[in-house]
């Protein structure tokens, strides 16, 4: 059975039984769904036994908002349905925000990572919830991470996770990366360099 | 021996192609299409050597596979749905013309109105055509069926079709690790596909020709036999993986927690697996309330039914309906046990359309069951 107790080790979630699930929330082409992928095989790589990635079930659209959706366990995941309760949301896009409630059943010890220029403390919802920001749009113009000239922000963003999930490291997302693009050399060194910016750069209000 | 970290389409297809197919014939349709997609990427990088026939239809696909499995060659094909139907007259053809061709179906609702998520009435639909019928639950278990699958359609006292059932996105779009095992212990495990027949120009003989009805009768009796073969077949080539791999998933049903228990749920796919956590509650509640996952729905594991049926009263869900009369596996479970058995069956249609099941929902439907305050069927989440 999965349980789910959380405490708070100087400010990191320690999940010490197992499940994190975790939301991430876009538009349709930003690479979400990819993020996804490429956070639970880092966790996977850092001895959890139990992941899994998935999109939001059905059509996607370009420039639409979409959703998808990370679990990390120590143990193999029986769960098929759909997250509804995240421990984790992760907001590609900040714009997202006026249309889209990104708290909606985020549990009370939950954490928000936000793309933005912003500080935790700009957002009114950092007086009830654990933020954490970082200006991926401004690493991946600054590493040149760009598809047909809009900068792709779910590599980077990715860095910043490890500030506030111990289970996964940077370490592991970077080899997750270098895994996904194993013959493209220079643009896995962009988007690595970028990870470990986004690391550096991340601000939390815990 | 590696992990992969892949969506269930994409290691199916990994499975396939490392089975060594001779011949896969497919046509695209959501959500099998990254499925065939992988399969034409092991083509452009030279992983699958055999020939990948793009058709026009499914119902081509069908037959060429029909036609490359005739000639000899071990075949694959995948597909879901709508695909399934068209292919419909096809697979009464590939089974009675006793083909063991393997093909992956990619569970999903049937239109109008128009909807691509996940339900079981596209193979359902398709029961009675004489295909052997497993579902899967994981990412891994995809992976070790299609190998399985294989090695149970081309036995010779099988020899037919296998379709493996994955629930459309919430395992053929989902990333889940499954261990894959090296080539090597694939090949030793298939050994070379040796055709129980084959149209072979060096000695012509004629298939598929008229027949008269006392041939006919002996045709189909033929077919139930090798069904009914391939009841104690499954779990010794599932026992056989598992020496090769380290990998089992149960054979006919996979039982999660039955000792003792008074009440059973039996469901299949996604669901199968979900309830392993519905059970975790509810035992910890104090239900004695166990799972048998029900992996075989062709051929209907009729006797081991009814052994839970002496044990238990059973709680039934069915992802399908068959209209006019009740979900098909609650259908199957109670011809099982009549005459056999006293034990009560409770049937919930639930998760039609795609709509989410969650063990939440699972572990509200087997509470009803147990406390007797369901209806014989229910039809879950819309009771008023």
């Amino acid at each position: 059975m999965v349980h789910l107790h959380f405490e708070l080790r100087e400010g990191i979630i320690v999940a010490s039984k197992s499940l994190v699930e975790i939301c991430f929330h876009g538009r349709g082409g930003q690479g979400a769904v990819t993020a996804a992928n490429l956070l639970a095989s880092a966790a996977l790589q850092d001895g959890n036994k139990g992941v899994q990635a998935f999109p939001l079930f059905g059509a996607e659209r370009r420039g639409a908002p979409v959703r998808a959706f990370a679990r990390i366990s120590e143990e193999e995941i029986h769960l098929r349905s759909e997250i509804y309760n995240p421990d984790i949301v992760i907001v590609l896009d900040e714009s997202i925000m006026e249309i889209v409630d990104v708290l909606k059943g985020v549990k009370p010890s939950g954490k928000i990572l936000i793309n933005t220029r912003k500080k935790p403390q700009d957002f009114e919802f950092s007086k009830q919830y654990h933020v954490a920001t970082v200006d991926a749009t401004g690493i991946a113009l600054k590493y040149d991470i760009l598809v047909g000239g809009i900068p792709v922000v779910n590599t980077p963003i990715l860095g910043s996770v490890p500030k506030i999930l111990n289970r996964v490291t940077l370490k592991s997302i970077q080899q997750a990366i270098n895994s996904k693009w194993t013959t493209k050399k220079e643009l896995i060194e962009r988007n690595v360099n970028a990870t470990q910016d986004a690391f550096d750069q991340t601000e939390v209000n815990f | 021996m590696t992990i992969m970290m892949d969506t269930g389409n994409r290691i199916a297809a990994k499975a396939a192609v490392m089975a060594r197919p001779e011949v896969v014939a497919a046509y695209p349709i959501t959500p099998q299409t990254t499925l065939v997609e992988a399969i034409a990427e092991y083509v452009a990088n030279g992983e699958f050597k055999g020939e990948y026939i793009c058709v026009e239809s499914e119902h081509s696909a069908m037959c060429a596979c029909i036609g490359a499995s005739a000639a000899g060659s071990r075949t694959f094909t995948a597909t879901s749905s709508h695909g399934l139907l068209l292919m419909h007259e096809m697979l009464h053809w590939a089974a009675l013309a006793r083909l063991p061709v393997v093909m992956c179906n990619i569970n999903r609702v049937i239109g109008p109105g128009w909807n691509i998520w996940v339900d079981e009435n596209d193979s359902i639909s398709q029961r009675d055509t004489g295909w052997i019928q497993i579902y899967c639950s994981s990412n891994q278990e995809i992976y070790d069926t299609v190998i399985q699958a294989f090695k149970l359609a081309e036995h010779q006292k099988i020899v037919l079709p296998v379709m493996v059932n994955l629930n459309a996105f919430i395992l053929s779009h989902t990333s889940m690790p499954a261990e894959i095992p090296d080539q090597q212990t694939v090949d030793d495990f298939l050994g070379k596909y040796t055709p129980h027949w084959k149209l072979d120009i060096d000695n012509p003989t004629t298939f598929g020709n008229i027949i008269g009805p006392e041939y006919y009768f002996k045709i189909r009796r033929a077919m139930q036999e090798a069904q009914m073969n391939a009841k104690h077949l499954i779990p010794q080539i599932a026992k056989d993986w598992k020496k090769a791999s380290g990998y089992f998933h149960g054979d006919l049903f996979e039982y999660y927690k039955c000792d003792d228990a008074e009440h059973i749920l039996l469901s299949m796919g996604a669901i199968g697996a979900e309830s392993k956590i519905a059970i975790d509650e509810l035992q910890e509640a104090g239900h004695k309330v166990g799972l048998a996952r029900l992996r075989v729905f062709r051929p209907f594991p009729t006797e081991e039914v009814r052994k839970l049926g002496k044990q238990a009263n059973l709680i039934v869900i069915d992802r399908n309906i068959s209209i006019g009369s009740e979900g098909a596996l609650f259908n199957e479970v109670k011809a099982a046990l009549y005459g056999e058995s006293e034990a009560k069956a409770t049937g919930f249609i639930a998760g039609l359309g795609g709509k989410d099941v969650t063990y939440k929902d699972i572990e509200t439907m087997c509470q009803k069951a147990i406390q007797g305050t369901a209806k014989e069927q229910v039809w879950y989440g819309m009771e008023e």
